[in-house]
């Protein structure tokens, strides 16, 4: 059984319709990517995920529907969010930050230790654990984000653009954390990215979008061998 | 000087009143970036249940604890079954409907316990304490009692799990929702929190002013000056405030503009920090994009 499925679904913003019927499924365990030019419909399927937006279709995690669920009720299932935009609590600390990723969690201890060990994922997140969220700089918010998703524990990641304002060295260590999250802990993750390439060499599944619909998926070796896709998107 | 000092401490005794109404609209503005007119006449009527409380016969403390927990409950309901119906109207509407509550508890208590005006024990002896000459053992317990208050305010929002999450949800209502908060119902410990904060600051005031209906109208008027002083996004600001609006309206009144132009303070207040720093002394500014 698939760990994700989403079957036609739709949404619009107001009258604009956005989403006009995507379909897609993951494997768990899977990371998949969803790639797609400016204004394609990714950040808006990721939101429709969560039960930020208005929806129709199927969507079902676990074999669960989560259509018309509340988004906290959706997020007590194990799906955790990296927002596009980050979504920093900018008036708290960056360790209120990161506790409150956990607060449906019940495990204090394990609570904590995660904790260390996310510091020893993004060292540079203990040395800022008491200053305001607001005043990190975006790559710090990045991490911060990432690593506030990851408190959750989550069986699913949402990952809008992680490497977004992180400078190239920072996007390799990036990768590299969430390949080992993937690995050792089994997350499976939904990464929707602007640097295919990085995208492409996470992933082992894609989705190429284009205005609200899939027009290509497969495997990553497999979509990396198509031609329209290494011109519009890996740029060879 | 006496005549100072003790003003200067009784008026210390009222901020600290003031500064917990304060906190309590600080509380809802935070979350809402609305002053709930009625917070007033919410605590004015918890201040009625807690006199019925202990005309049943109840002991102080008892009626003191169990009305402290009704407004709790009173707070939740009202924010769960009036405020949150229109909570996506624009702000005027929701402005109108504070308004509505605050006359509806108004009329509703003067209908139930009559506009006579009573009076309203203290928990604190009649004789002074440590054989002091500048305050009455009711002021000095009021600032004591709302000293413990803030602490605990303090401490829970601070420390708890649950204090941090209505911090969040209040800020960020999109990013909380996404780490599982219930971002309404955290709106409605809020009112059940503020109602509980006004509540005490009722029993206060009470055996000051005395029991009536029309009681909290003057406390409304000084706390919402000290919010804006300190800045209506700030809780310390607003207990700041509190003080501070406290000990000018008692200096004012006795020494400069007389008892009866008291009140006027709260408005010169208001008007004058709105006008020449609407941010208060704490308050962040606020820059809106247009
Ligand atoms: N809040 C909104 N209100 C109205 N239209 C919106 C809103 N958010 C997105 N849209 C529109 O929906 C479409 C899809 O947007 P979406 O953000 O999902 O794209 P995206 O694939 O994430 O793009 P990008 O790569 O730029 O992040 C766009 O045409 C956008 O203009
Ligand atoms: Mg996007």
């Amino acid at each position: 059984m698939a760990l994700l499925e989403v079957l036609n679904l739709q949404a619009a913003y107001g009258q604009t319709k956005v989403l006009h019927g995507i379909s897609f499924a993951m494997e768990e365990g899977s990371i998949t990517t969803l790639l797609g030019a400016n204004g394609a419909g990714k950040t808006t399927t990721l939101r429709a995920l969560c039960g930020m937006v208005h929806t129709e279709g199927e969507m079902r995690f676990a074999g669960q529907r989560i259509d018309k669920r509340a988004t906290e009720d959706i997020v007590r299932l194990g799906i955790a969010h990296v927002p596009d935009g980050r979504g920093t609590f900018v008036n708290l600390s960056t360790e209120e930050n990161l506790r409150l990723g956990a607060y449906t969690r019940q495990d204090r201890d394990a609570v904590e230790r995660d904790l260390e060990r996310i510091y020893s994922y993004f060292p540079r997140l203990r040395e800022r654990r008491t200053q305001q969220a607001g005043t990190l700089s975006g790559g710090e918010q990045q991490m911060l984000a990432v690593s506030r998703a990851l408190m959750l524990r989550p069986k699913l990641m949402l990952l809008d653009e992680p490497s977004f304002g992180l400078a190239p060295l920072l996007v390799k260590e990036l990768f590299g954390i969430l390949r080992a999250v993937n690995e050792k802990e089994h997350v499976s993750m939904l990464l929707v990215e602007q640097n295919a390439a990085m995208a492409l060499a996470l992933a082992d599944h894609a989705y190429i979008i284009e205005t609200g619909r899939v027009v290509l998926s497969g495997s990553v070796d497999a979509i990396k061998q198509d031609d329209a896709v290494r011109r519009s998107y890996l740029g060879y | 000087m006496d005549q100072f000092i003790h003003q200067v401490l009784a008026g210390l005794a009222t901020g600290g009143i003031y500064a917990s109404v304060a906190l309590a609209l600080v509380m809802i503005y935070q979350a809402t970036h609305l002053v709930n007119f009625a917070q007033g006449e919410l605590a004015m009527f918890s201040t009625y249940i807690a006199w019925a409380l202990i005309n049943a016969g109840l002991p102080y403390w008892g009626a003191f604890f169990l009305t402290v927990g009704f407004s709790f409950v009173l707070g939740v309901v009202i924010e769960r079954v009036i405020i949150r119906p229109v909570e996506n109207f624009p702000a005027l509407a929701v402005v109108v409907v504070f308004i509505a509550l605050l006359v509806i508890l108004n009329s509703v208590t003067g209908w139930i316990y009559s506009f006579t005006i009573k009076s309203f024990p203290s928990p604190f002896p009649e004789q002074t304490l440590f054989g002091n000459k500048y305050m009455s053992s009711h002021e000095i317990g009021a600032i004591g009692v709302t000293l413990v208050l803030l602490l605990l305010l303090y401490a829970f929002f601070r420390y708890t799990p649950l204090g941090l999450a209505m911090r969040a949800a209040a800020q960020n209502p999109e990013s909380s929702r996404l780490v599982g908060i219930r971002v309404g119902w955290m709106l409605a410990l809020g009112w059940g929190l503020a109602a509980a904060i006004g509540s005490v600051a009722g029993m206060m005031v009470a055996p000051i002013v005395f029991l009536d209906p029309n009681m909290m109208g003057g406390v409304l008027l000084y706390a919402f000056a000290a919010a804006l002083l300190g800045g209506i996004d700030s809780p310390g600001g607003a207990v700041f405030g509190g003080f501070l609006v406290g000990v000018l309206e008692n200096v004012l009144g006795a020494f400069v503009i007389g008892n009866e132009l008291k009140l006027a303070v709260a408005l010169v207040l208001i008007i004058g920090v709105l006008t020449v720093r609407p941010s208060g002394f704490f308050g962040k500014v606020h820059v809106t994009r247009v």
